[in-house]
């Protein structure tokens, strides 16, 4: 293959629509990160095992580092830059890390609350069970996930009592 | 729309109240907006115009001499801007090594690494050439293309076998494998072990693997020819000492080099090293003038990044008949790896730690550290100390079995009791310091975890579970953990005309909340308006000294310094505005960005203005004739370590149908001195935990016979997941130590220490029907398995 092919592509990304040209060797990773400049989606592996780089796709977690950004085409991206509301409130997920202190170094937790975004979206009222298993594909060094449980946890108790429903842009 | 309701939001202490502590306070970390909204700024998410991306060439083999290397094809590639080999940096070096070792009188011989491989590479990943290309694709693919022709030679992997007299040279111009060669004793061993009652003998495996922070290593280099310094940002925990580095090396000085760390996407040991790609990336910006990045992927951190491994014991305890311990002696086999990148700390550290938290009146334990051709070792979170207290505690339950004592009675008879404290032991640090265990009431601690975790109800627990046919057992662990190493860490308070206080620490952060500890600290004497202060740390522009974030060190060191100077800036900002506001200090209180009269609020003077005051107006005198500037810089001298202390019970269950382990329960009791944020040490000690699980049950770093890696992504090497990791039961004791005015110990390695020893005490429990017995950390399902196996059929 030729690695400097590049195509056309035409997305939306945290509720803005993009069109941009990629390289078609690409990920959709990379291409947030050092295209758009969208930072916030981090790269802990780039084999697909660690989650710190999950975005939604059409509402449903995805490795951004296994996925190339031209198949991100025509679908919808939601990043952490995506999560809190427009005015800047942030998302009770987000609220309840800090409050919680669901995070320490601060890597893996965008993919924690771009996973947790999906599974509250799924799930409003997840058993502690529930939610370990949905970020089993998350890793995270720092805090042992006990406090990260708790603030998902506590953000869908949030939410329950919220109507409507939150989304994320 | 979603409002921010927020659910248990900790106690905001308010300024006016004169009770409301922040020392003590979980309040929440004021690094976390950013983080949370995407808005860090780790290394890689640093960007600039004409910024080249970098990837190293890297030794494929453990020993290897290089014969020739040929760049051309990778030059020729579109996209490649060049490549850089050890004959074209050569010219720019003082010096071509990084002497970055820790002394120590023990050194048999010296093995410093190389910038890159010159003519001889030693382990698996070790760099030999950098590719500066447009993109990190180009530059991998130029990689690939670069045609190093390497002569294999004969590797060591097995630090035993090092030692081995017909063994390979791990270099080729060495007279022997082994480093570094010491005793760590007191007392009388050889006598007591002659007259002892009761000997028995064990031998340990003992691994641990690798850092593993969800960020791997990277940094950013760009040369400013205006200004005639080159910046180098990094993912690093000691910026100081990448500086100073640099500096010998390209034979630059200190106004030529700054050393920044941006969001450090944490850290757990091994980034505290100053690594070759620092220099490489710095001297290639240098040389090429334009900015240059370089982010290590997963693979390079298993081959490239510093990381713990094995080490070997042979251990013999004595004791009397009720248990109580006599001697310990025995010998370590400890491996270094290829190269010095630290020094033999980890191996002090692990004999110094043995016999820390018990009354041991003879000990003797003979240490050799063995060059292996291995990525060099270095502290991991823990460093050296977990592989101590898994000695000690093993020792102890082998005791117990065998004189038929229950686990916690043999602790209890063997513990320093607190009318001893402080306790001076008969161990010496790496500084040649006595070792004194400055306060603590281990057995209380100890009683309290036992009685937490229902020590005591154990057996009817356990008799219920064997009757549904199920193995559940129940393991224990104490440890103490020396933490804050000193001498120092640099601290400036000062008050800006905004009447913002600023603080610049030495200290550099890594995810531990080390801007909330500050802030918390500072403004507990300026104001304690949190959101009054700015920090600034990991910058050697900011701070011309500092020592950086390693050995649970920043809250003792930086944290008493910020402290002492805080209360020298306070007494100053007292002082100014007495004569400011025709009042005497004892009426005045700092509140917020204010000054006020306590009796008489509306008399107030900002702190803005103080600093203004201070800063002078030509031919006016300064008020209250105090000196210029309000500021103050404090380096606290700390020479000896506080002892954090703790107990852990841990509850479990094996399957025998498939040796995998189930923790049921963990109760993790623990004194680090007085509290700065509770909520954050209950996240560094739980973030701990769950890496000492992982050196218990999961984490192996493997090599071959050839000293080949054989786990190098995250599918071979496993780190604990959610799914495995119990609800911890965090209980906190305060023994505050006199060693600093802050009263605090150190908590960020502590999780780690006791869970190898507790894990291990409870598998053997619940595997007693089978007299399973294990010596080795991490083990593994089906090596559990196998040992269930053979049990069933002796």
């Amino acid at each position: 293959m030729d690695s400097t092919l590049s195509r056309s592509i035409s997305l939306k990304i945290n509720g803005r629509a993009v069109q941009a040209t990629v390289d078609v060797r690409h990920t959709l990773a990379d291409f947030l990160r050092h295209q758009l400049e969208l930072t916030g989606t981090h790269l802990g592996c780039e084999h697909g095992v660690c989650g710190a780089c999950t975005v939604l796709v059409d509402g449903r977690s995805t490795r951004g580092c296994l996925m190339l950004a031209v198949q991100a085409n025509g679908r919808e991206v939601t990043t952490v830059e995506g999560i809190a509301a427009l005015d800047g409130t942030l998302h009770p997920l987000q609220q309840a890390f800090k409050d919680l202190h669901g995070l320490q170094c601060g890597f893996c937790t965008p993919g924690m609350l771009t996973t947790l975004v999906e599974l509250l979206g799924d799930n409003p009222d997840p058993t502690e069970a529930e939610v370990r298993v949905a970020i089993s594909g998350n890793l995270c060094r720092c805090t042992g996930y006990q406090a990260i449980v708790d603030a998902a946890l506590a953000a869908a108790k949030t939410m329950r009592g919220t109507a409507p429903a939150g989304g994320v842009r | 729309m979603i409002t921010a309701a927020t659910t248990a939001m900790p106690p905001i202490v308010d300024p006016s109240r004169p009770g409301d502590s922040l020392i003590g306070a979980s309040v929440p970390r004021l690094e976390d907006h950013a983080l949370l909204t995407g808005r860090g700024r780790f290394v890689d998410d640093i960007h600039m115009p004409g910024l080249l991306q970098a990837a190293f060439v890297r030794s494929p083999h453990a020993h290897a001499a290089i014969r020739s290397i040929d760049v051309s094809a990778a030059l020729a590639l579109p996209g490649v801007h060049a490549v850089y080999t050890y004959e074209d940096f050569r010219p720019h070096f003082a010096t071509d090594r990084l002497v970055v070792g820790l002394p120590s009188s023990h050194y048999k011989q010296d093995h410093n690494r190389q910038v890159l491989a010159a003519d001889e590479a030693v382990h698996v990943g070790e760099p030999v050439a950098i590719v500066l290309a447009d993109t990190r694709y180009i530059a991998e693919d130029a990689a690939t293309l670069v045609d190093v022709d390497f002569d294999p030679l004969p590797a060591v992997s097995d630090c035993r076998a090092a030692l081995a007299p017909d063994a390979p040279l791990v270099h080729r111009e060495s007279p022997h494998n082994l480093l570094a060669e010491f005793d760590m004793k007191y007392g009388e061993s050889e006598r007591v072990f002659a007259e002892a009652k009761h000997v028995f003998s064990e031998s340990f495996w003992q691994h641990r693997g690798g850092s593993h922070s969800i960020e791997c290593r990277g940094c950013v280099a760009r040369h400013d020819p205006l200004e005639d310094r080159t910046t180098l940002w990094t993912s690093t925990q000691m910026p100081h000492a990448a500086m100073r580095v640099i500096c010998e090396i390209l034979g630059l000085h200190e106004n030529q080099v700054r050393v920044a760390t941006p969001d450090v996407g944490g850290g757990f040991g091994p980034k505290l090293v100053t690594y070759p790609e620092e220099i490489c990336v710095t001297l290639a910006a240098r040389l090429c003038g334009r900015p240059v990045k370089w982010i290590e992927d997963r693979r390079e951190h298993f081959i490239a990044t510093t990381q713990e491994r094995d080490q070997y014991w042979d251990t013999e305890v004595a004791v009397d008949d009720d248990g109580r311990v006599l001697g310990i002696r025995g010998s370590i086999v400890h491996d270094h790896g290829a190269y010095t990148a630290r020094g033999i700390n980890l191996a002090h550290n692990s004999a110094e730690n043995v016999p820390l938290g018990y009354e041991i009146p003879h000990y003797a334990m003979n240490v050799k550290v063995a060059l292996t051709n291995k990525v060099p070792v270095t502290p991991v979170r823990g460093a050296g100390h977990p592989q101590g207290t898994f000695v000690m505690e093993r020792l102890l339950d082998r005791v117990a079995r065998e004189l038929k004592l229950d686990r916690a009675e043999v602790r209890r008879r063997n513990m320093i009791p607190p009318e001893k404290m402080p306790y001076r032991t008969q161990l010496k640090a790496r500084g040649g310091q006595w070792v004194t265990l400055d306060s603590g009431d281990f057995p209380a601690c100890f009683a309290e975890a036992l009685q937490r975790a229902d020590w005591e109800g154990f057996p009817a627990r356990q008799a219920a579970a064997r009757a549904q046919g199920r193995c559940i057992g129940i393991g224990l662990s104490n440890f103490v953990k020396g933490t804050g190493r000193g001498p120092f860490e640099s601290v400036t308070v000062r008050i800006g005309p905004s009447g913002k206080v600023h603080v610049y620490a030495g200290a550099a952060a890594m995810g531990q909340g080390t801007r909330t500890m500050l802030s918390q600290v500072v403004a507990e004497q300026l104001g304690r308006d949190l959101s009054n202060v700015t920090v600034t740390t990991g910058d050697t522009a900011a701070t011309a000294m500092g020592l950086g974030g390693s050995n649970s060190r920043q809250t003792v060191v930086a944290g008493s310094s910020a402290h002492v100077a805080a209360q020298n800036v306070r007494a100053k900002v007292l002082k100014v505005a007495a004569v400011l506001l025709k009042a005497t200090e004892a009426e005045l209180e700092i509140v917020g960005n204010e000054v006020l009269v306590v009796a008489q609020p509306s008399r107030r003077v900002e702190l803005g203005a103080i600093a203004r005051s201070l800063v002078g107006t030509a031919g006016y005198s300064l008020p209250g004739g105090v000196s210029a500037g309000l500021e103050a810089t404090e380096q606290v001298l700390i020479d000896d370590m506080a002892f954090s202390s703790g107990s852990a019970v841990v509850e479990l269950e094996v399957d025998p149908e498939t040796g995998g382990v189930h923790i049921l329960r963990l109760v993790f009791v623990h004194d680090a001195g007085r509290m700065i944020n509770p909520m954050v040490i209950d996240g560094q000690l739980a973030g701990g935990i769950a890496h000492g699980i992982g050196n218990a049950l999961f984490e192996w770093m493997g090599f071959d016979e050839n000293a080949q890696p054989v786990t190098t992504n995250l599918g071979e090497y496993l780190l604990v997941t959610s799914t495995e990791m119990p609800r911890m039961e965090l209980h906190h004791r305060e023994s505050p130590t006199p060693g600093n005015p802050l009263g605090v110990k150190g908590v960020g390695e502590c999780g780690v220490i006791p869970m190898t020893p507790a894990i291990m005490s409870a598998i053997e429990d619940a595997l007693s029907p089978f007299g399973v017995r294990i010596n080795q950390t991490p083990i593994t399902p089906a090596q559990l398995y196998a040992l269930i196996a053979q049990g069933k059929q002796a």
